[in-house]
This record gives C-alpha cells, structure tokens and sequence, in this order.
C-alpha cells in the first residue's frame, strides 16, 4: 500500500539543488511529482519517481544524504471537497499528517501523505476503501508513455 | 620572602610601593633569589626532580637569571599528564584550594594553592585594582563565574585584600546586577567584555544612563581576547575607564598582568614571575617588539610552581619602563595563540573536546566546522557538522538531534553554541591539516 520516497538532505545554499538534480538526471531517472520544504539552515527534498530504489542508491554513491521514506499516494476525484473528505477520514480515526503534497495524476488528484502512525492510516485507508496508487502503477504508466 | 609592605594612604599611586617602584637591577636581583628558591623548592615535586635528573641539571646550576634557559619548559600537556596532584610540590595536607580547567574530555588541569598562595595571588590582584585608582571607599562588584573560573574567587579575594566592599555578583542575569550597581552605589566592575555590551543593551532597555543613574567609573575585562577598538567602545558606551587584565589560572588566575592607567600595555609582575617571550618553533627567544609565545615561570608559588611554562598566548615586549613609576615589564594585549585554543567568553575551549561530543553521535559525519563571530558586541560560536546519514525525514527529530548535541557540548564546554546541520561533502575534508576553526571576531587588531 505504501510507495517509496526519496527524502534528500539540502543545504539552503546556491547549487545545493542542481547536484541532486543531475545525479538523478545522469542516472535516468523520471520525477513524478517533489516538493521542498525549509528550515533556516537546511531543507528536505521529497521526490518521488519511477525507480526509487535506484535512484536512492545512485544519490547515496554520489555522497548525498538521502533516505528511502514509505509515504501513501491516495487518489480521490479532481472535484472540489474530496480533499477535505479524506482527510477528515483520516483524522477521526487519530491519524495525524506528518506531511502532505499533493499532484494531478491521469484526471485524479494524488494525496502523498507520510502519517504518524502509519499502520493505522493502512488501516483505515482498507476498511474505507480508499483509493491509492502503488509503485507499479507509476513504472507501467511511464513505461507505456516511452 | 620580603614583607608586602601595604600602603594604608589613599594618595599613594602603589599598593606595595617598595615593590612596584624597583629599578631593573633590583627587580633582577629579587627574581634571581627567588629562581633560586623556586628551583629549589620544586625539587619537592616528583615531576620536577625527573625532569632535572632527565636534563642533568642540578639546582645549583642556576647561578644567573641567564641560566633558566638551560631549564627544560613546561608545558600544559605535563600537567595532563601528571593530573590530579603529580606537579604539587609540598604534601597535599597544606593545600587549601584546588582550581581545574573546565572540560571533562580527558584529563583536566589541577591547580594547587596553599594559603600562602591565595594569599600571594589577592595581593597581585589588590595592586592592580589599586593602580586604577580603587582604594577602600570604593564598591567592586565581580560580574565574572565563579566555581572553578578563576575569575570568580581571584577577583574576591582581591578586592577584599584592598579592603573595598566586594558583591560577588557572578555572571549573567543582568536585571539584578543593575540593580546592584544601583542600590550599592557599585563604583567597579570585573567582567569579560562582551558581557559589557550586553548588561548596556539592557541598561538601554531599562532607561538607565549609566554616566547619570550609577557611579561606575573602573572596569577590569579580561579573560577573553578584545580588540582595542572594543575597550575603547565600552569606555564610551558606559563613561567608564576600562583596563585589560591578564591571567591564566596556572600562574594562579587573574593577577598576574594588568594595565596601569596610562593603557599602554600591561604590567607583568616581576617580583612574582620571568617573563620570556620565545620562537614557538624554534623556542629561542624573540628581540624586544616581536611577537612571540609568552613563557613564565612563577616565583613565589609554593603549592605547584612552574618552570618556564609555555602559556601558549601570543603577545611582545612594549618596554621596561612606564610614566606611572613602575619598571616591571609591559607586554602588548595578547595577539592570538600558538595553538588551537578557543578563549569565547572567558572559557578556555579546545576543538578535540567539540570533536569528541560530536564523535558519540552516530547520526554524524566526522566533518565539522566552528565558527567564531561577533554579533552586536556579542561573540558567538556556531558549529557545523556533517550529516552521516539522513536517518528520518522528520523535522522534529532533526531539530532533535540538533538540540540533543547542544546540550552535550553545553556540558563540555559550558557555553552552548549554534549548532548546524549540513549534508555529507559540504565542508572540508578531515584528511591533512583541515581548517577547523574560523575566527572572524573583530579581535586581535
């Protein structure tokens, strides 16, 4: 149910981001939805991609630090209301959001989602039935499309 | 050992009048009896006995103030190594006091004193405090730490020696110490200077003028390196007279050099230590005016004397004689040190002892960097160190981290520094002689 992230260690500094970007670039590797946030000193860089694994090996040969995080790629219709839907689903039953970005993917919205705790919301998200993307469904898409 | 001879008229510029006004003949014949003495009293000191038989010296070797060149230096690395007690020269029984060097990475410094020691090192205190002017009437309050600084207890006793009404203030919390300065009619500070800068900013705050609302008038700073540019700011934010002062808690703590009112360079008592200014390569000593690595040897201590100790500091000779009367020897504020030693705040910090506290935590990369600045008046340190591995994506348990390795240097080195976190590869590399420490502070000039 979860899908693998790429967490990656920035410096708030010039060309910090560029490194990360052609060591993923060299390596083939296609970027599906990211997003940055920041602190005063230092970001964090979340992406995710076609090939996770691959793509943290390659960061970590370069010498970045980098993590693998297991995040929840929800799908609910492109409407207005069917964020908050899930959301509120989520939070009654005591799941909080850690963090959440979230993308357009074939005419759905994609809710990304790392929760605390995250079986609970594994939990939730299967009686619900809820709606979610695995790692296939990116690589078969992505594939289809080259 | 000759009689201190303690003025009691307010009038008279010298607290020890016999001793301060010496000509140079006779404050080399007074340090000559007293090498003498001193040698042979460390002959009590099982260090100093090896070292003597190691060198093949004997005591009566030293003839002439020439022949404590042939006396191997000290240094502090001996003390580590002798630590807690091996350097006493008389039996522990007639130690009264014991001052150590701060950090708990390896073997901290143990400094002995007997009473005649505590007492010796007030009346250096109480005739610098009186060459500035302080004479009983007038309120010291020491704005300085107290505990195992030197700077607290040196500073008391002192003041109490002169015979001033003396406010152990301590440092920090500096709502009180105004009010102190206020309702004690406090004539005299002792602090570091930084400290300075931030007791006026509150001052500011509080809408005290410090030239209408106090009776400051004398400020000792020291123990921390400070551009004359800053002295110079402090005596015009507060109307005071600021001097600089001198000491190492192994000669004994603060006493042992300090400005006489015309601030041109401090004094180093003579009568209780020798002076050489050497090559830190080549140990040979240095002409007059360049600048070298002070080395002293104590003279009148009895519970640990130290032979040609390499203090480390970087200063030179400005002269031997002075407008105030006083022949003792004048050397420059200190110019920065022939190691890596960092003084911020009056507190003595080596990077190995930084290193070692980031060393514990897994989650680190060997890589770091301190950075020294001053910000308002204020000098602050940040360290920087690498990230081994991005072990969460969590911000809270970054910021965590960040705040578990604060308090573990705060521990170490009792100052809590900026800690940042950086990613792998970022700052220089630990191989060869990397660049640990950058000073940027407006000192040193």
């Amino acid at each position: 149910m979860t899908i693998k992230q790429l967490s990656i260690f920035i410096e708030n500094k010039g060309g910090t981001l560029i490194k990360v970007l052609d060591t993923l670039s060299q390596g083939g590797i296609q970027i599906i939805a990211s997003t940055i946030a920041d602190t005063q000193d230092y970001g964090i860089y979340r992406v995710l991609c076609d090939k996770p694994t691959d793509a943290f090996l390659l960061l970590r040969e370069a010498g970045i630090n980098v993590q693998l995080a297991d995040v929840i790629a929800l799908t609910i219709d492109d409407k207005p209301g069917r964020a908050a839907e899930a959301i509120d689903t989520l939070s009654k039953a005591d799941v909080s959001i850690m963090y959440m970005y979230s993308f357009l993917w074939k005419g759905k919205g994609v809710l990304v989602l790392r929760t605390a705790p995250m079986e609970k919301a594994m939990e939730i998200i299967t009686i619900k039935k809820m709606t979610f993307l695995t790692e296939k469904d990116f690589r078969t898409t992505l594939h289809q499309q080259l | 050992m000759k009689n201190l001879g303690i003025t009691k008229d307010y009038s008279c510029e010298y607290f020890n009048p016999e001793l301060e006004t010496m000509t140079r003949t006779q404050i080399e014949a007074l340090q000559l009896e007293r090498l003498q003495s001193t040698v042979r009293h460390c002959m009590n000191s099982e260090f100093y006995r090896k070292r003597f038989e190691e060198a093949g010296l004997k005591p009566e070797d030293i003839k002439t103030l020439d022949d404590l060149r042939k006396i191997p230096f000290t240094t502090k690395q001996d003390l580590r190594d002798t630590y807690p007690f091996g350097m006493a020269s008389v039996p522990l029984e007639q130690c009264t006091r014991l001052h150590s060097s701060s950090g708990t990475t390896g073997n901290p410094t143990v400094i002995l004193h007997t009473d005649k020691d505590i007492d010796e090192w007030a009346n250096q205190v109480a005739r610098n405090l009186w060459m500035v002017g302080l004479r009983p009437n007038d309120v010291f309050q020491n704005s300085s730490g107290y505990g195992m600084f030197t700077g607290g207890l040196g500073f008391q006793n002192g003041a109490e020696k002169l015979g001033m009404l003396t406010v152990p203030a301590a440092a920090g919390n500096s709502l009180r110490q105004i009010k102190f300065i206020k309702d004690f009619g406090t004539t005299a500070i002792h602090a570091v200077p930084s400290y300075l800068g931030r007791l006026k900013e509150v001052m500011d705050q509080e809408g005290v003028d410090p030239r209408r609302d106090t009776k400051l008038r004398v400020f000792a700073i020291g123990a921390e390196p400070h551009s004359e540019e800053q002295r110079k700011r402090i005596e015009e934010m507060f109307g005071v007279k600021a001097y600089n002062s001198f000491g190492m808690s192994e000669m004994c703590g603060p006493g042992v050099g300090f400005e006489c009112k015309e601030q041109n360079g401090l004094h180093f008592w003579e009568d209780y230590y020798i002076v050489e200014i050497v090559d830190p390569e080549t140990l040979e000593p240095v002409p007059d005016g360049e600048i070298g690595e002070l080395v002293l040897t104590s003279l009148c201590r009895e519970a640990m004397p130290l032979l040609r100790y390499r203090t480390r500091d970087l200063t030179r000779v400005l002269g031997r004689s002075c407008p105030c009367g006083r022949n003792h020897i004048r050397l420059d504020r200190m110019r920065g040190r022939s190691d890596d030693m960092i003084v911020l705040k009056g507190v003595n910090i080596f990077p190995i002892q930084i290193e070692k506290i980031l060393m514990q935590f897994p989650e680190l990369a060997s890589n770091y960097l301190i950075t020294l600045t001053t910000d308002s008046d204020n000098d602050n340190m940040t360290v920087e160190v690498e990230l081994e591995e991005l072990f969460t994506d969590d911000y809270q348990r970054l910021l965590a981290l960040t705040n578990s390795i604060k308090r573990a240097l705060k521990d170490e080195i009792l100052l809590t520094p900026y800690v940042k976190l950086v990613p792998k590869g970022t700052l220089p590399q630990s191989e060869g002689k990397a660049v640990r420490v950058i000073d940027k502070r407006k000192v040193y000039q």
